[in-house]
């Protein structure tokens, strides 16, 4: 309904606008929905995902030069000749260009650190900046003029009114596409970069896929702009796409606040709006001409990322979050949706996971060793240890983080040793972490659909048009059961950063087993827990078994393991030093020694 | 191409290649030691550039208001923080030692005949101005987020820079400049004519890589600076402060970046936002360095300044394009070495 | 106690946001002293030290050498003689032992880090064998020798020693204490935060028992080893009041938390039992 009313609101807007703005007011509008497009894309890339560009202004260039080419050049190269003349060629051109260009430079960068990207667009938007000024069939640096006017089904787009209405609709429609993408499976994915890459790797997601998705929709939607831009202005030379009009863009993107997609339409209206207040003012101020308005932006971006790092959109927005009423609860729709596919189940008391000699060292500190074990359908097997005893070294063996030294891990009858933990998430391995890493701004829901990634299909494309609406509700279905199931129903609609310690380890939980898993890794889940949270933590835990799951918990809290577990396993230096039912284990001398330590 | 041309090719690429290893390996010590990628560190050769023409042309010297500007936000920055710290309102002795440095500089530069004087007290007093802007930029800027995600820093390096350029086209105006060189000798080695200035850009560079070299692998506070990189809190434990340790280096690279200005202000017409394509350059060097090794970003920024160079002759127009889309092979290069993914730090 | 004060911790307070970690805690220790703080997992003891070492910022007053430090940074307080060995000893990996070494007399002047160097080699002869190795490379005993080393090169007065006995074998361990008993021997006073109840009791002159961040008991190390409070406390028992009665999960009181912190874990990570807010 929001929704609805909101998308009314703003066709209304822009419907009436051209009518109550003077020329240059149009002018202006039209260039903050130009920006705003662009910024958008950033905004996906950079607040959303967690990468940044500074070369964005390159894509809006390609795309404008593309539109420019096909409607100027009167001799066309014989690949491009069938395109000519019609601005869809120029916009098919210009998008295929980008999304090639993205494709490489994304190919390039994502598997590395996170700063290579950025540096990567500022060369590569150095670059295609240069190009434009001295290719010659580009028209050098001054450029190629005499586009005509735009004309779409017969509509010509001749004035700015006509401009502003499509602009602004292209503008709406991408709005409308990124809300749709950001509400889904896919979506997710992006979003969970943020949230550590192991994280989102332990659920099944491909990073660099991801990755890619966020890149090449905010090239695309640069492209677009570009395309929009030479039919506006219907003249394009090299100086607005040249690094320094990227990096404006970016601070469009974080002055609007980098997280959320209004910003965009904020950031590029205050930046337009104020650069050109700035551009009359300060010169008269300096009493000299000079580009002033960029040392202001470039303080204000300083000031701006010291004190509120996520824009002023996000500041806004979370001061009306605390005054706001909680949300009603989203209606539980799903409920009727079929449930997903389950993967075979092992039978019970199955070997699902079986461990031998493992041995992992760093340098010189041998962090396992020669540790066997194996895990039953259907039965829950306790690691616990000292501090230092190495059992978190062990654990990133078993979850496919980490490659051991020596020693064999076969999962579900496969070979896994040093596996990827995309791959172990494949054949039915689910983890929760010691450090609770969950999306802190997303819905206790969305947390926990994430873990049913692997259980979807449908891919971008879908999302943005929501063709994947049957799918989606059966995720969400599911993500719904799997949090009933740890008794946290009431809570879906709430951040999940706002949940106590407590229910964040339950909501890991939850979208560990939405994952439909056989085998459930649990991270040190008690730590930190209050007593009556660790009760009903032990509850979910012995629940589990008996729906046949195969659970391994790592920890150092004895009191909580020891009325769960049905065998327990004890590490110190590196090694096993005890192993049977809990009573047996506690009468371990080895055992006390390692936990009350040695007398000196 | 003869072997003339060549010849004189490579020397060309071989003297802006040297001040591209300088500022290169300023980029990587910056970067290692604070993780920031100091984009701005162009900005210390223009206006280094710039403040020696101007002093040749005897036109006033305009740096000591950014400098003043500077010292104010860095006092005000430090009474705050110890007020926040419920401390008493102190400003802390390094900012002290910096705005007396950057007064005394500004002091020399306004009062020598500095036009009259000779080359090198013109580059001593124009280094003695850029060095603190180094320092200052790194207390107001990025020390008090020095322990955010590096996205942020990188963020804020942008904007420093383009707040700079800015401020450069204020203080210095749009023309550019070139300075008077060193000395007007030119040898004859065999086919090839040197020229005494490129003889000098590639010694002092030399001189600069091995005391770098020397300073950071063998003195005690070069690796002081690098354990600061290694572990933070273990440096801050020994009795190494993080944010002198930033000053440092940032001081370090200012230095550099005004050597280097000075040294090429002589061969290339330096502009107000000139800065930014020569320290890319030099950030192109250490990342085919991979950003962590000294000796490979040295190599890299000479392979950088000899590909530019020949590329001026082959594709005139086109050289920028070829000097910065030689960063996508590297990249490429280094992204197939990697099997995984980096996690971010 | 007869022994001048070196460090006096008066009402010290650490709050992460709303949770309190550590709360009006009062310690001392004596010049030549060593002194111990045994507790729980998460009762407050590595917040302690590092709040005292200026690491986090704590209401209340720390004076050392009869000096309130409230003004100093980290590396002043380092250069006053005040010195902490964390928890994850904080080597430099990349480097050799010596450099380490050297770091750690960074504040003093070549001679005297020499004279300093061949005193902890004489101290730690395996470190001297070492020299030239990379610190990543060492075993976890040879590790906490050079963190302790590297400590002791900047001529400490207070050593503070954040759990030295994690995750070494008992052969270590022992040896570890040693140490300890002999730098008392030197001058320098030792705060020591053990999970190693038994070892820390048996080389201490006196101790604190921390319980969800406040001092629950304290007295002379020897008294409290025979004090069953202790073992109740310290082993989980005195706790469990506050936890909620003992039931099938806790079926045996004997056996129970041990009393170290989680790695890299602050209080915001891992409340304390029945101190976590809910809103």
């Amino acid at each position: 309904m929001r929704r609805l009313s909101l998308a009314a609101a703003a066709i209304a807007a822009v419907g009436v606008a051209p009518l109550l703005l003077t020329p240059f007011q149009v002018t202006l509008a039209n260039n903050i929905g130009i920006a705003a497009l662009v910024t958008l894309g950033l905004v996906l890339l950079t607040g959303i995902a967690g990468l940044t560009s500074f070369g964005q202004a390159a894509f809006v260039g390609i795309g404008a030069y593309a539109a420019a080419y096909l409607a100027t050049v009167v001799e066309l190269p014989p690949a491009l000749a069938w395109l000519g003349g019609s601005p869809w060629g120029g916009l098919a051109l210009g998008l295929a260009l980008a999304l090639a260009v993205a494709v490489v430079l994304g190919a390039v960068t994502f598997r590395l650190a996170g700063h290579y990207l950025p540096l990567g667009t500022i060369a590569w938007g150095l670059a295609i900046a240069f190009l434009f000024g001295t290719a010659d069939s580009l028209g050098g640096y001054t450029g190629l003029s005499g586009i005509p006017v735009l004309s779409l089904f017969g509509v010509r787009f001749d004035s700015g009114g006509r401009l502003l209405w499509l602009i602004w609709a292209v503008l709406l429609a991408a709005l409308l596409v990124t809300a749709n993408l950001l509400d889904s499976r896919q979506g997710r994915a992006i979003r969970a970069l943020k949230g550590g890459q192991l994280m989102a790797r332990s659920m099944g997601i491909d990073v660099v896929r991801a990755k890619m998705a966020a890149f090449l929709i905010a090239a695309a939607f640069a492209a677009i702009a570009g395309w929009l831009y030479a039919y506006t202005q219907r003249f394009v030379s090299p100086a607005p796409f040249s690094l320094g009009a990227g990096i404006e863009y970016l601070f469009m993107a974080l002055i609007g606040g980098a997280a959320s997609i209004w910003g965009a339409v904020v950031g590029a209206a205050v930046f337009i709006l104020s650069k050109e207040w700035l551009q009359d003012l300060l010169p008269h101020l300096a009493g000299r001409t000079g580009n002033f308005e960029a040392v202001v932006f470039g303080l204000l971006v300083i000031v701006l990322m010291q004190h509120m790092p996520d824009g002023i959109a996000s500041a806004v927005r979370r001061a009306a979050r605390r005054a706001r009423r909680p949300r009603p609860p989203s209606p539980a729709a799903g409920d009727t949706a079929a449930p997903l596919p389950m993967r075979a189940k092992p039978r019970p008391g199955e070997v699902i996971l079986d461990a031998r000699g493992i041995t992992r060292r760093f340098g010189g500190l041998l962090a396992n060793d020669d540790v066997s074990l194996s895990v039953r359908a259907g039965e829950v097997l306790a690691v616990i240890g000292p501090n230092g005893a190495g059992k978190s070294t062990l654990f990133n063996q078993l979850s496919g983080v980490d490659r051991p030294t020596a020693g064999t891990i076969v999962f579900r009858g496969q070979l896994a040793a040093g596996s990827s933990p995309r791959a172990m998430a494949r054949h039915g391995l689910a983890r929760t972490f010691q450090h609770v890493r969950l999306l802190p701004e997303l819905t206790v829901l969305e947390n926990a659909a994430i873990g049913a990634h692997l259980r979807g299909r449908k891919g971008l494309v879908a999302a943005m048009l929501r063709l994947d609406r049957r799918e989606e509700a059966q995720l969400l279905a599911e993500a719904r059961r799997q949090l009933a199931r740890v008794g946290l129903a009431a809570r879906c609609d709430d951040r999940a950063g706002s949940l106590p310690l407590g229910q964040q380890r339950l909501l890991e939980i939850a979208r560990a087993v939405a994952a439909d898993p056989c085998l459930l890794l649990l991270d040190e889940p008690a730590a930190g827990l209050r007593f009556e949270e660790k009760q009903e933590l032990a509850g979910l835990i012995d629940r589990l078994r008996c729906d046949g799951m195969a659970v391994l918990l790592v920890e150092h809290d004895m009191d909580f393991v020891m009325g769960l577990a049905d065998r327990v396993f004890v590490m110190d230096f590196g090694r096993e030093i005890a192993h049977g039912r809990p009573a047996d284990v506690q009468a371990d001398p080895a055992v006390l020694e390692a936990y009350l330590g040695a007398d000196a | 191409m003869n072997l003339q041309v060549a010849m004189l090719l490579g020397q060309s690429g071989i003297t802006s290649g040297a001040v591209y290893a300088l500022l290169a390996l300023a980029i990587l010590l910056v970067f290692s030691v604070t993780r920031i990628l100091l984009i701005p560190q162009g900005e210390f050769v223009s206006f280094a550039a710039l403040t020696m023409a101007a002093m040749q042309e005897g036109r006033p010297v305009r740096l000591g208001w950014l400098l003043g500007a500077l010292c104010l936000a860095a006092v005000a920055m430090d009474l705050i923080a110890s007020v926040r710290a419920r401390r008493r309102p102190a400003v802390s002795r390094p900012t002290l030692w910096l705005c007396a440095w950057a007064a005394a500089a500004t002091a020399l530069s306004m009062l020598l005949p500095l036009a009259a004087l000779g080359h090198a007290v013109q580059a001593l007093v124009t280094i003695a101005l850029i060095v603190p802007l180094g320092p200052l930029l790194y207390r107001v800027c990025f020390q008090p987020v020095a322990a955010a995600h590096a996205l942020v820093l990188l963020v804020i390096s942008i904007a420093a820079h383009v707040a700079l350029v800015g401020i450069a086209l204020f203080i210095f105006g749009p023309e550019g400049a070139r300075t008077e060189p060193f000395s007007d000798a030119v040898f004859t080695v065999g086919p090839a004519l040197i020229q005494s200035q490129t003889l000098w850009v590639v010694a002092v560079s030399a001189l600069l890589v091995g005391l770098l070299y020397v300073g950071f692998e063998r003195h005690l506070y070069g690796k002081a600076l690098r354990a600061t990189a290694v572990d933070r809190l273990g440096a801050e434990l020994v009795g190494i402060s993080p944010d002198l340790a930033g000053r440092v280096s940032l001081a370090v690279a200012a230095f550099i970046g005004a050597l280097s200005g000075v040294l090429i202000a002589p061969i290339i017409t330096i502009y107000f936002d000139s800065g930014f394509i020569i320290s890319l350059k030099g950030f192109v060097g250490a990342l085919i360095g991979g950003l962590a090794s000294y000796p490979l970003a040295a190599l890299g920024a000479l392979v950088v300044g000899q590909a530019e160079s020949f590329a001026t002759f082959w594709a005139s127009a086109y050289k920028e394009v070829i000097v910065f889309t030689l960063l996508i092979p590297v990249l490429l290069w280094r992204s197939l070495a990697r099997t995984g993914v980096e996690d971010e730090e | 106690m007869t022994t001048p004060l070196l460090l006096e911790v008066r009402g010290l307070s650490v709050a992460y946001g709303q949770v309190e970690a550590v709360s009006d805690v009062s310690i001392a220790v004596g010049a030549g002293e060593i002194v111990t703080v045994i507790g729980r997992n998460g009762a407050g003891k590595t917040t302690l030290l590092s709040a005292i070492m200026g690491i986090l910022p704590s209401r209340g007053a720390v004076r050392f050498a009869g000096e309130a430090v409230a003004p100093f940074a980290i590396g002043e307080r380092v250069g006053r003689g005040l010195c902490l060995v964390p928890e994850h000893r904080a080597l430099f990996g990349s480097m050799t032992v010596a450099d380490n070494l050297a770091l750690g007399a960074f504040r003093h002047g070549a001679d005297e880090r020499r004279a300093s160097q061949d005193e902890m080699f004489a101290l730690f002869p395996r470190l001297a064998e070492r020299r030239s190795q990379l610190a990543a490379t060492l075993s976890g005993g040879e590790r906490q020798m050079l963190a302790l080393a590297r400590a002791l090169m900047g001529r400490p007065r207070l050593l503070m020693l954040d759990e030295p006995s994690l995750g070494l074998a008992p052969l270590i361990v022992r040896d570890v204490f040693r140490i300890v008993a002999e730098l008392r021997e030197r001058g320098v006073a030792i705060l020591l935060v053990e999970q190693n109840a038994r070892a820390a009791l048996a080389v201490a002159d006196r101790a604190y028992v921390l319980e969800l961040g406040r001092v629950a008991l304290e007295g002379p190390a020897a008294e409290l080893a025979r004090d069953p409070r202790v073992a109740a406390s310290y082993l989980g028992i005195g706790g469990r009041h506050r936890d909620g009665p003992p039931d099938a999960l806790n079926p045996t009181p004997r056996m129970s938390y041990t009393a170290s912190e989680p790695p890299g874990a602050g209080p915001t990570a891992t409340p304390r039992p029945g101190e976590d807010k809910r809103p």
